[in-house]
């Protein structure tokens, strides 16, 4: 509570006070670890399911406290299931298509927020709504555009850009350029303009500017959406679905429902290849919690 | 899904200025001191050169990529094609639309389930998010973790949630079943399976989401709020729902505003839920799915595809509009 100049009457600034400190907010705490308890069944059934051997939930039902724990399920989606490779793809295609992402943004919007021309808004514009687009709208002319791009089959043994991580690389860094241009370019904008008249003094050229002074200064920036934008794409579930047809080509979370088919009657597998699709996103909110939730809300405040 | 900036800072765009640095702009209201004179430096031919680089690449990105498929969308939603050779493309008129409005089944039952998908967002899902919001705003103990469990299910996608609710949902192992004493007996419901109450069940997985992301947007949006206007109220006399009511919801205008354009937008887009679930059919159908049965797998039907992802497009636009009018209209109109 900030205290007023002016004094104020001393029941107002009580009641003020009082906001936050007399009250002991059981019927809120009461009502909140309801819905706590409620927010973790999904992921706590989850993982107690994978826990369990498939012989012990067969003999004592899925509702039993019976039987050993251990981690079987784990290892056998890891090695059998293949999750081991779907990893290793969504690397493959999450790492490229962020740093092409924050590449391509930062310099489109230093552009557009440091130097004054006559387009820069129709640009912010048309690149600000190609994000919010349902990406259904553009899939049939991408797929066919990839699928009538001719490479060699060295390259890609679809001989098109169809089943390649290119095609999913590149779709994904142009669908999420528009959010970090949007972003950064608030973001510079804030900047004082001292900071660049300085180095035009000193002759340095645009590149100078945009690669000595402001890309670290905006490293808080970068560091979010960053952060952000791996768990976007590597949560992405449609591009992979529409472009790759190799089975084991999928990134993870697009393998997953593959793998629905294949484990139809064995939820213990099912729930321990899901439990696993979920740890790289946990590690990185419990590590980059701060700059997770500071890209999500970059945008919905004030840049 | 993607969050976006309120009101970036009025940008000095003078008809003609192409080519200068700019010196600074403060944003509105925090002007340059009088008396300092813009500096204006024509910029050097390698400048030049540079900065059409750096516009110039991910622009082309982005028109090819992402503004030329969905104009080739539109043409192909006026065309009769299998896919196979781009000699084969026939014009169709506007039959495509006709068929998928007057004999494609599940065109209008799809319809309807994305505007309940909307409401059901906006009323459950959203309101949720703003009241536990509210709670968690006021520094009570543990705040941090009650967080970080509404949080978790935001990080997850939307393929994982229908994975992960199909494990508590199933008819005979799922959790649900169970808690209302109906597993294993002719009872038990099953909430995916059944066309009666999955487009239910798959709404509330979508709430799981949605809620905590509002929640999340929300506390920010909360401790934006100037102190001094509680105060201001209090003294009124207002109580603490009118407080709220009056002055503090309304001074997140700008939040309120992100949160109703991604509440329309996630429901227009919401498709991998119901894809992993039963690729939306049998009572799960969305537009979305709708556009991608036709595209994949049998009888490929590309313009029928195309004409109900302009339906989805046009749609969509009404939202995107809404916002980009917003966000950016105060500038335009210099």
């Amino acid at each position: 509570m900030s205290t007023l100049a002016n004094p104020v009457p001393r029941t107002a600034a009580a009641v003020g006070v009082s906001r936050n400190r007399g009250k002991r907010h059981y019927g809120t705490h009461i009502f909140l670890t309801v819905m706590a308890v409620m927010w973790l069944i999904p992921l706590g059934w989850s993982l107690y399911t994978a826990l369990r051997p498939k012989a012990d939930t067969d003999k004592f039902g899925y509702f039993s406290l019976g039987g050993t724990f251990n981690f079987d399920n784990f290892i056998q989606a890891w090695t059998q299931g293949g999750f081991s490779k779907y990893l290793l793809n969504s690397v493959l295609i999450t790492v490229p298509s962020v740093l092409l992402t924050l590449f391509f943004a930062s310099m489109m919007a230093f552009a557009v927020s440091r130097v004054s021309w006559k387009f820069n808004i129709t640009l912010l514009i048309m690149f600000t709504a190609g994000n919010l687009l349902p990406p259904q709208v553009l899939a049939a002319p991408l797929f066919e555009m990839f699928k009538h791009i001719t490479l060699p089959y060295s390259f890609s043994d679809s001989g098109n850009l169809l089943n390649t991580y290119i095609s999913v690389i590149a779709v994904d860094t142009a669908f999420q350029i528009g959010f970090c241009t949007f972003v950064l370019s608030n973001y510079m904008k804030a900047l004082s303009s001292d900071l660049t008249e300085a180095a035009l003094v000193d002759g340095a050229g645009i590149w100078r500017q945009y690669w000595n002074i402001i890309l670290p200064l905006c490293r808080p920036a970068l560091a979010a959406l960053g952060t952000l934008e791996v768990i976007f794409i590597y949560n992405d579930f449609f591009w992979p679905l529409l472009f790759i047809q190799s089975g084991n080509r999928l990134p993870i979370t697009t393998a997953i429902n593959n793998l629905q088919g294949e484990f139809l009657s064995n939820y213990n597998l099912l729930a321990a290849g899901a439990t696993i699709t979920v740890i790289p996103t946990l590690i990185i909110y419990l590590v980059l919690q701060r700059q997770f939730v500071a890209g999500l809300t970059l945008g919905s405040s004030k840049g | 899904m993607s969050t976006t900036a309120e009101k970036p800072a009025a940008p000095d765009s003078e008809p003609g200025a192409a080519g200068r640095t700019t010196a600074g702009k403060g944003h509105a209201g925090a002007g340059r001191p009088p008396g300092k004179a813009r500096k204006v430096r024509r910029l050097t031919r390698r400048d030049k050169l540079v900065l059409a680089i750096m516009v110039g690449l991910p622009t082309l990105i982005q028109l090819l990529l992402v503004w030329l498929p969905t104009l080739f969308s539109i043409a192909l939603s006026f065309t009769r094609w299998n896919g196979l050779d781009i000699k084969d493309i026939k014009a169709a008129g506007t039959d495509n639309y006709r068929f998928v409005v007057q004999d494609y089944p599940p065109f209008w039952p799809a319809m309807q389930h994305n505007i309940l998908w909307l409401v059901f967002l906006a009323l459950i899902a959203t309101p949720l998010g703003l009241l536990l919001a509210v709670l968690l705003d006021q520094k009570i103990r543990g705040s941090k973790i009650y967080q970080s469990i509404f949080f978790t299910p935001v990080m997850l996608s939307l393929a994982l949630i229908g994975i992960i609710w199909q494990l508590f949902y199933n008819r005979d192992s799922g959790l649900l079943n169970y808690l209302l004493g109906t597993a294993g007996t002719p009872r038990a419901v099953d909430w995916f399976g059944d066309s009666n109450v999955n487009i239910w069940a798959a709404m509330v997985a979508a709430t799981w989401r949605h809620a905590g992301y509002v929640m999340i947007l929300y506390l920010a949006g909360l401790k934006g709020v100037d102190p001094s206007l509680r105060e201001a109220a209090s003294i009124d006399g207002a109580n603490a729902v009118q407080t709220f009511f009056r002055v503090v919801f309304p001074a997140m205008r700008p939040v309120n505003i992100v949160i109703v354009v991604i509440t329309i937008i996630e429901s227009l887009r919401a498709f991998d839920i119901v894809y992993v679930i039963n690729r939306g059919t049998n009572g799960l159908e969305l537009i979305s799915a709708l556009v991608i049965q036709n595209l994949i797998g049998e009888g490929q039907v590309i313009g029928v595809g195309s004409s109900l992802a302009v339906i989805l497009l046009v749609i969509s636009l009404i939202p995107i509009v809404f916002y980009l009018s917003r966000t950016f209209g105060k500038e335009s109109k210099a």
